[in-house]
């Protein structure tokens, strides 16, 4: 790795030079520091984005023009079917926790590590083993899998291809980020260091600690849901199957009390992310910090009582329809609660639009846009002209690319110098997030118009009417993809020649930017004493109100 | 970092709890198929019920609750620094949890002989309501199974320690987690053998 060029301006040495029972690659898979851990999920799941985003980019292809451009109708199920659950599971879901919420939240928090590092490093082994697997079921006994990313009963208990080996894979992941939310609340409630009180916990942290509620109360249900279609496969028992007196309706119950509260284990990471950014580049405090906390927890508990609203027209009863549908529009509160606290933060602060800030701006845009739009489907009428559109397409891209991806990528700019001790070219960077911005919004934009005017979601052909969206939608994601691979390069090219970043050169206010850039082994020499809160910049040093 | 620099007990305790959480929830999923599919067929669960063998549903939630018993007691003298007292009481819970499965394995191995299995000619005769009910027999009673084996495997693993004071007075908060994992099989079983055996 970077260790030769990396010179400590901290007295000692850095994670990277760190010597532990291993070396070379050894010294990472089995290295327990929740550092290295960190940039192990990192490197995977960038591998996984690259994979998902190519898988994507034939799918736009294929759309181009009506009629076969480039694939067979069963590949492209195929395909798409890949996209969504590389994208999902091995990419979105372990998102910003995984990665960015190993390597800070120990530091964010004052520790010197998480709770349990060795279950820490189980995680990883049970995320990677589950990607493994997946990669396996393309290659082995009945191919790869056809049933969309959901696995909806009773077709993925009948068709072909390899589910069984594939849901177990996803089974593997999802016990990976039960580990890894069961270890950070552990880490939040015991390992704080003196002062840090509740109210004075970085708003990252706080995401945190909502999200691993939601991975350890909604993930087993997927848990038992995937295993059952397993059974089913291989035993017949007939809990889906109405020939034995099975409802394929159950399945989807059950899927989407796990997968709708997925939807905010993604985000929520990320709004954090964003509330640790916003107050660093207006370099003022937090405008509503309990509110963004405490509405961190409300969309935790209001998610994961919404998952019918995926199920308006498959069958359940009108009485659940405007129940979920009601819950629906609740939680669009907590979500506007902390839009327009990060807006009247940065109102009035002397605003420095670096890199990580334009990301989160973008971030606030897009959200707002595929947040609208939910509230729009969470009405029952226009749900039913809406359900399995374009629309539906558009909607969950704006959230979870523009949403949860850019705060990913937001989050990368943002503590890249922290992480590898180099900075990268910030003019290349901000180029690359205007491509990429462009880039987004060609390609996404016009599915709201298809979805709108009718055209159907996983269709392999399409009317000709159609033709013009999906074409600047597909040149759309040419120009995305462009902002990409600019943006990857020039931070690779950093990660090797950059020039070496100082410890703070944001001039953030949290304990990471106290610390030594690439931190060293146990990230402090003594326990920091706290005595304020997380968001304190210069001339706003006074007493602290928060308590 | 490899070692472990804190001991913290109450960390240690709210990690296992939140795992038990999971477990719990993973078989919530199940509970809510159970109950879904007895409100729609009351009377062929009713029925099917009354096949089931409730001696020996009862033999078993008589030795899950005894072992839970020594399990508690094991822990206790572990506090207390009796060795051989707590190595015993470990034995005896380590059997128990066995005499539970070879019961299991009788019990199933009768429904087999009878020609009751998920998907068997036999079973698709029935109504659907048995059908479900024989469904959520086998899957439920059978994760359960794989619970208590695991927790064989757990306490089995835990004896060593004891035996080689691994685990001693001042230091025994995997015996203690592990009690707790032996504590929530058991409750589950306390929930499935009513639910299954009693509702005739």
């Amino acid at each position: 790795m970077a260790d030769e060029a990396v010179v400590s301006n901290y007295a000692g040495i850095s994670f990277y030079e760190e010597k532990g029972r291993y070396s070379g690659l050894l010294s990472w898979v089995f290295s327990t520091n929740h550092k290295r851990i960190g940039l192990l999920y990192l490197i995977s799941m960038l591998t996984f984005f690259a994979t998902g985003v190519f898988l994507g980019l034939l799918l736009r292809l294929e759309l181009i023009a009506p009629g076969k451009t480039i694939m067979e109708p069963q590949t492209y199920n195929a395909i798409f079917t890949l996209h969504g659950v590389i994208m999902i599971f091995l990419f979105i879901i372990p998102g910003l926790a995984a990665p960015f919420g190993n390597f800070f939240l120990p530091i964010l928090i004052g520790a010197k590590d998480v709770f349990f590092p060795r279950l820490n490093l189980l995680s990883w082994w049970l995320f990677i083993s589950g990607a493994i697997l997946a990669i396996i079921s393309l290659f082995t006994r009945g191919g790869p899998i056809d049933t969309g990313w959901t696995f909806y009963a009773p077709y993925s208990i009948k068709t072909g291809t390899n589910v069984s080996l594939a849901v177990f894979a996803v089974f593997l992941i999802g016990f990976s980020s039960i580990l890894t939310g069961l270890n950070f609340l552990t880490t939040i409630h015991r390992l704080r260091a003196p002062g840090m009180k509740w109210l004075r916990l970085p708003l990252f942290v706080w995401s945190l600690y909502a999200t691993g509620w939601i991975q350890i109360l909604a993930t087993p249900i997927i848990g038992i849901t995937l295993l059952l279609v397993i059974l089913e496969r291989f035993f017949g028992v007939g809990f889906f199957d109405p020939a034995k007196g099975g409802d394929p309706i159950l399945y989807q119950h059950l899927f989407w009390i796990y997968s709708h509260p997925a939807v905010y284990i993604m985000i929520i990471p990320a709004m954090g992310v964003i509330s640790e950014i916003i107050p660093v580049f207006a370099r003022k405090t937090i405008f509503g910090y309990k509110a963004i906390a405490f509405s961190s927890l409300a969309i935790a508990l209001v998610g994961s009582l919404v998952w019918g609203h995926h199920m308006f027209v498959s069958g359940q009863s009108y009485t659940a329809d405007w129940i979920f549908s009601l819950l629906t529009f609740l939680v669009a509160i907590p979500s506007g609660i902390k839009v327009f606290n990060w807006v009247a933060t940065l109102y009035k602060g002397s605003i420095e639009l670096a890199t990580p800030l334009l990301y989160a701006l973008s971030f606030i845009f897009l959200f707002s846009i595929g947040g609208l739009s939910g509230v729009i489907q969470s009405a029952l009428a226009v749900n039913v002209h809406l359900h399995d559109t374009y629309w539906i397409v558009a909607h969950f891209h704006y959230v979870m690319f523009g949403g949860a991806g850019f705060a990913f990528f937001a989050a990368l700019h943002h503590w890249f110098p922290k992480m590898f001790g180099r900075m990268y070219n910030r003019r290349r960077a901000k180029w690359a997030w205007f491509i990429l911005f462009i880039g987004f919004n060609t390609l996404y934009l016009p599915m709201f118009i298809l979805g709108w005017q009718g055209m159907p979601r996983r269709y392999y052909d399409y009317l000709p009417q159609f033709h013009t969206g999906h074409l600047i939608s597909t040149i759309g994601s040419w120009i995305l993809v462009s902002g990409l691979i600019l943006m990857f390069a020039n931070l690779i090219h950093a990660f090797f020649k950059g020039v070496k970043a100082d410890n703070n050169p944001w001039g953030g206010s949290t304990l990471e930017w106290q610390i030594a850039s690439p931190p060293p082994p146990d990230n402090f020499d003594q326990i920091p004493l706290i005595e304020h809160g997380p968001y304190i910049f210069g001339t706003q040093i006074f007493a602290d109100s928060r308590g | 970092m490899s070692d472990e620099r804190h001991r913290d007990y109450a960390g240690a305790k709210i990690g296992m709890w939140l795992f038990l959480f999971t477990e719990i929830l993973l078989f919530g999923g199940m509970f809510l198929l159970y109950s879904v599919y007895r409100l729609k067929h009351p009377q062929d669960f009713h029925n099917a019920a009354g096949e089931l063998n409730t001696i020996i549903g009862a033999l078993n939630t008589l030795i899950l609750i005894t072992s839970s018993l020594t399990m508690a007691l094991s822990i206790s003298a572990t506090q207390k620094g009796h060795k051989k007292l707590s190595t015993l009481f470990l034995v005896l819970t380590i059997l128990l949890g066995t005499a539970f499965l070879v019961d299991k394995y009788f019990e199933w191995g009768a429904k087999f002989h009878h020609g009751i299995y998920p998907n068997s000619p036999e079973l698709l005769t029935y109504t659907k309501g048995k059908v479900l009910f024989y469904g959520l027999y086998f899957v439920m009673t059978g994760f359960h199974g794989l619970h208590v084996l695991i927790g064989v495997l757990i306490l089995s693993v835990m004896l060593v320690l004891v035996m080689k004071t691994k685990i001693h007075k001042t230091d025994f908060i995997k015996l203690e987690n592990s009690g707790l994992y032996w504590h929530m099989v058991d409750i589950i079983w306390i929930f499935l053998f009513p639910l299954f055996y009693l509702i005739t």
